[in-house]
């Protein structure tokens, strides 16, 4: 009914030109996850009490990033409020093309954020968005079939243990594979996991002069070991699945080893879709020759461009949205298990803490996931799962192509790796890194 | 009345067509050789200044450049030439007089009113899906083997999908010619004892030559720029499998953020489809002429 | 003979239900599925119990109505538009044909062979500064000059169907161009113009590169409103399913409805 009225209402303003007059009408831009669907739904609460109105852009993932892109280098003020992520943050920080939000009053309480978050999304000390929820990475095993096998994973395995791990618990004849990881090429889903594994093999994206690493003894180790481990021991049609893929796979007891993000955890946890809510054991990322740089850092977080008329306003949004009080509100709507992860320190409640048994790893996870100290060796850049520059972006996901050609066979670890390199090197040429 | 024709002053009413389209040929148009000359990431404010044509020879020793445009040439070519064939096998049949025609035709021509993102959403999740897939389904009720079609066959996946779109269009324009077609020659034909196929050999494709020559001309211009239909299923992969020349300009310009190169990569596919336009109307075009 | 016939049209029968049937299976399956609930959107099959679930979700999430009223009028507008544009040209183009008049007209047709993705920012910069960024003036405008092209040609192979005798008898009465315009060429060539819009319609109504694009929160049309249901998290079968019915049944059953008025007129002037 409520609906029938304010299609009604947008009728009459079309034919009668009639604009209806409103506290504040501020459009929010945002990506169609669970989370962000929860968030929409409630609100209405923020809407009541502060008595302006939200028009919603939902969009999926790439979508959104190439509409929100877009509208904000080229300052065209659609928006007042965008849904960006980690990557994004300091660059377009750095850029001035964010409102600043170390203001939100002390009620918000910043101290109360982990610091590892509140520096992600900060430039030159300065916060530029606030974090809705924010992930590291780990590995989840299915405990049944680990006891079945009569296998033991340890608290921080290693990429040559997991193998070995895989290779015993893979019967094809069962659609059981020992091991799901991301095969989708793009820069956020197969480069994610695959940047983590170069960086344990000690590699590195670029050395200090900003030349392209691809074709080091690292990466080829580390992109062999994961092409041939996931044809022997992986599920079919790998190039095809992300992170939603995976979840489904694991989620269907089809998987023994996953190693993905700790929010994943968190819908595992979900009676409704997951039928191994009590069989999901966790770890730490995997390591190889070292152990630095074996998990992300990924955050989803609001932030207000600087075209915007009406800050006050969407600030008032983006506080209430990552506030305490909206953890609570979510606790008490949709049960504690659902907060929004890995923001809050007082999110991780005792209360939470046991009724989520993967609540401390994901903290811990999160705590450790340090950006500035990517990788083993020196580099110029920071980010663990990706590098945080603008042409990243483009680098990583024509490195992932590459790799999930190679993934499905179409060339050899060496060719797409090489094909990668040519390109990272032509578009580090032209941005002007390479002299 | 040849000099009064010519009185006729035609400015006027040429003019809005002609100057609109100019505006929107020429101004993006100028915009986008002026951006392939400079270094322009749209993500990073400090690239700056005039690039000469680097931009143009980063592209042109790019191998990826070459694969795309052999990919939009493949695409294109054989959706021409399954719509072009399934478009004439429809117009045949449904010349034909059976139970329930009209229905069937409105069933046949439906795909063309469909949505490409939304034709490509539905064909990957619902039908194509190596796991929850109708198609898997079946091959599995069927004991074979299940295909994982955009990692096995992904160009041919793609080609699938768009004739399913284009061969309505095709066949609504060829029904329409054959309604056209002289009966009495046909039953003239007959009776002089051609067999079915001489028939159609002579007298029917003759007479839908033209309409071909349409069909492939208007297709041409929306298959050159296919995009949404790669973007939902196979992002350009695996590998440059499926990357044409849109989806190549596409990366450049919306996930490098890199304007110069895209620009160039533009400037270098508005040359392709000049090139295709000038092949098509130096071998469509006398079909075209009335008389 | 009439034996022969008859089994010439049984053949033709078979086959044509059988391409019929395959050819639409996927809408048909699309439709079966927005019926369905999530859990059995992922089984094929046709025995489940059917629910309304995945348009309720979709309808809570998304305003349906405002995405098709925006829709309707963006394409109903910029086939106005284009038609009042492309009338006089076409007339000019096919009446007083000059030595220029069919490079004219290929050149126009060349126009749309430009890659959207190539010129995306120009647009942008342009639209930004006009201030039609997410309104509908500016997609109708935006509709409106990617259509010309067709719209022109499909007109001006109307015209030329024109016997030229009934123009002349106008003109010597001393006609001018609107007088001429309507009441004697807009009334003989009314089929060729009907079906000229439905085109034009249907190419507005899929659009989606533009629409998506540059629109946020009020000018955006259908396509649009499809972008939020594509590929999120967990299972999104049928809500897809549901949000894909409810964008492409209006302008199906329009084809469908008017598919006789369509047909006459997409001959191109390719059939005399």
């Amino acid at each position: 009914m409520g609906k029938l009225k304010t299609s009604l209402l947008s009728l009459s303003a079309v034919i009668f030109g009639a604009h209806l007059a409103q506290a504040e009408t501020l459009t929010i831009a945002t990506v169609n996850n669970d989370d962000m669907i929860v968030m929409q739904k409630l609100s209405g609460e923020w809407e009541k009490s502060s008595g302006n109105k939200l028009n919603w852009v939902v969009l999926e993932e790439n979508v959104l990033r190439q509409r929100v892109t877009t509208d904000i280098a080229t300052k065209g003020g659609q928006f007042d409020i965008v849904t960006i992520g980690a990557l994004e943050t300091p660059i377009w920080g750095k850029s001035g093309w964010l409102t600043q939000l170390d203001d939100l009053g002390d009620d918000y309480d910043y101290a109360d954020l982990f610091p590892s978050v509140r520096s992600g999304l900060s430039a030159d000390g300065k916060l530029f968005a606030v974090p809705f929820y924010a992930e590291s990475s780990f590995t989840m095993y299915n405990t049944e079939l680990f006891e079945k096998a009569g296998l033991t994973m340890p608290e921080e395995p290693t990429w040559s243990q997991i193998a070995g791990f895989a290779e015993k618990l893979t019967d094809k004849s069962k659609e059981q594979y020992g091991i799901c990881l991301r095969g989708k090429p793009g820069w956020g889903e197969n480069m994610a996991l695959i940047t983590l594994m170069a960086n344990v093999w000690g590699g590195t994206w670029f050395d200090m002069k900003w030349q392209p690493q691809l074709m080091s003894e690292p990466w080829k180790k580390a992109v062999n070991f994961y092409v041939d481990t996931m044809n022997k021991y992986g599920p079919p049609g790998a190039t095809a699945n992300g992170f939603n893929e995976n979840q489904a796979l694991f989620a269907a007891g089809h998987c023994g080893i996953w190693v993905d993000a700790t929010s994943a955890a968190g819908r595992l946890y979900n009676k409704d879709t997951s039928k191994v809510v009590d069989k999901v054991g966790y770890a730490k990322g995997p390591g190889e020759v070292t152990s630095v740089g074996n998990g992300w850092f990924w955050a989803w977080a609001l932030a207000i461009p600087v075209t915007t008329t009406k800050a006050e306003a969407a600030k008032s949004f983006v506080k209430w949205a990552t506030s305490k009080d909206y953890v609570t509100l979510v606790a008490k709507t949709n049960g504690v298990v659902t907060s929004p992860p890995g923001t809050r320190k007082s999110t991780y409640t005792e209360a939470y803490l046991k009724d989520a048994p993967f609540a401390a790893m994901t903290q811990k996870a999160i705590e450790s996931a340090d950006p500035s100290k990517p990788t083993r060796d020196p580099v110029p850049y920071t980010g663990i799962s990706y590098v945080i520059i603008p042409e990243y972006q483009g680098i990583g996901t024509t490195t992932g192509q590459a790799i999930a050609g190679a993934l499905a066979g179409q060339t050899s670890v060496d060719e797409a790796l090489q094909s990668a390199q040519d390109n990272a090197v032509e578009a580090m040429t032209q941005a002007g890194y390479i002299q | 009345m040849a000099t009064r024709s010519r009185d006729m002053r035609t400015g006027p009413l040429l003019a809005p067509a002609v100057g609109l389209l100019l505006f929107w040929m020429i101004v993006p148009l100028a915009l986008t050789l002026w951006f392939s000359f400079q270094r322009y990431n749209l993500q990073n404010p400090l690239v700056t200044g005039f690039a000469g044509i680097t931009n143009y020879k980063l592209l042109l020793s790019n191998a990826r450049l070459w694969v795309s445009i052999l990919n939009t040439l493949v695409l294109v070519g054989s959706v021409l030439v399954i719509t072009v064939i399934s478009g004439v096998f429809f117009a045949v049949i449904f010349d034909q007089d059976f139970w329930g025609r009209n229905v069937a035709r409105l069933l046949v021509t439906a795909p063309f009113f469909i949505m490409p993102t939304v034709s490509a959403l539905i064909w990957k999740n619902l039908l194509m899906h190596p796991v929850n897939g109708f198609f898997s389904y079946v091959s599995r009720w069927l004991g074979l083997p299940v295909v994982d079609w955009f990692v096995q066959v992904p160009m041919f996946s793609i080609i699938m999908i768009v004739s399913w779109q284009w061969v309505p269009f095709a066949t609504l324009i060829l029904v329409t010619a054959m309604q056209s077609l002289d009966r009495e020659q046909l039953e003239a034909a007959r009776m002089d004892g051609a067999k079915g196929f001489s028939m159609f050999w002579n007298i029917t494709l003759p007479h839908l030559q033209r309409s071909i020559s349409v069909v492939v001309m208007i297709e041409c211009i929306f298959l050159l720029s296919v995009f949404a239909e790669i973007l939902v299923t196979t992002s350009g992969g695996p590998g440059l499998a499926t990357t044409n020349l849109s989806y190549f300009i596409y990366m450049r310009a919306l996930l490098q953020w890199d304007v110069g190169g895209a620009s160039a990569a533009g400037v270098i596919a508005i040359v392709l489809a000049n090139i295709v336009a000038a092949f098509l109307i130096r071998t469509f075009a006398k079909n075209l002429e009335r008389e | 003979m009439t034996m022969r016939r008859s089994r010439t049209s049984l053949i033709a029968g078979i086959i044509g239900w059988v391409s019929a049937i395959a050819m639409f299976f996927p809408i048909f399956w699309m439709v079966v599925t927005s019926f369905k609930s999530e859990i059995d959107a992922v089984v094929p099959s046709i025995l489940f119990k059917p629910t309304l679930q995945g348009y309720v979700e979709v309808n809570s999430r998304a305003d349906y109505v405002s995405f098709a009223l925006n829709s309707v009028v963006e394409s109903i507008g910029s086939t106005l538009l284009a038609l009042a544009i492309g009338l006089p040209a076409a007339y000019a183009c096919a009446f007083y044909p000059g030595k220029r008049t069919k490079d004219l007209l290929l050149w126009m047709l060349s126009t749309k062979m430009m890659p959207a993705v190539g010129v995306l920012v120009p647009i942008y910069l342009l639209f930004r500064d006009a201030g039609l960024l997410d309104t509908r003036l500016g997609i109708v405008f935006l509709f409106t000059l990617s259509n010309l092209p067709i719209v022109i040609w499909m007109l001006y192979s109307f015209f030329k169907d024109v016997p030229t005798p009934i123009l002349e008898a106008g003109r010597m009465d001393g006609a001018r161009f609107w007088t001429q315009m309507r009441y004697i060429l807009i009334p003989i060539s009314m089929p060729g113009i009907a079906s000229t819009a439905l085109l034009s319609i249907i190419l507005c109504w899929n659009e989606a590169f533009w629409s998506l694009n540059l629109t946020a929160s009020r000018a955006g049309p259908l396509s649009a409103f499809i972008a939020s249901f594509s590929s999120p998290e967990g299972l999104f079968w049928a809500k897809l399913s549901a949000a894909s019915t409810l964008a492409v049944a209006p302008i199906l059953v329009m084809g469908w409805v008017t598919q006789r008025q369509l047909v006459r007129g997409l001959t191109f002037g390719a059939v005399k």
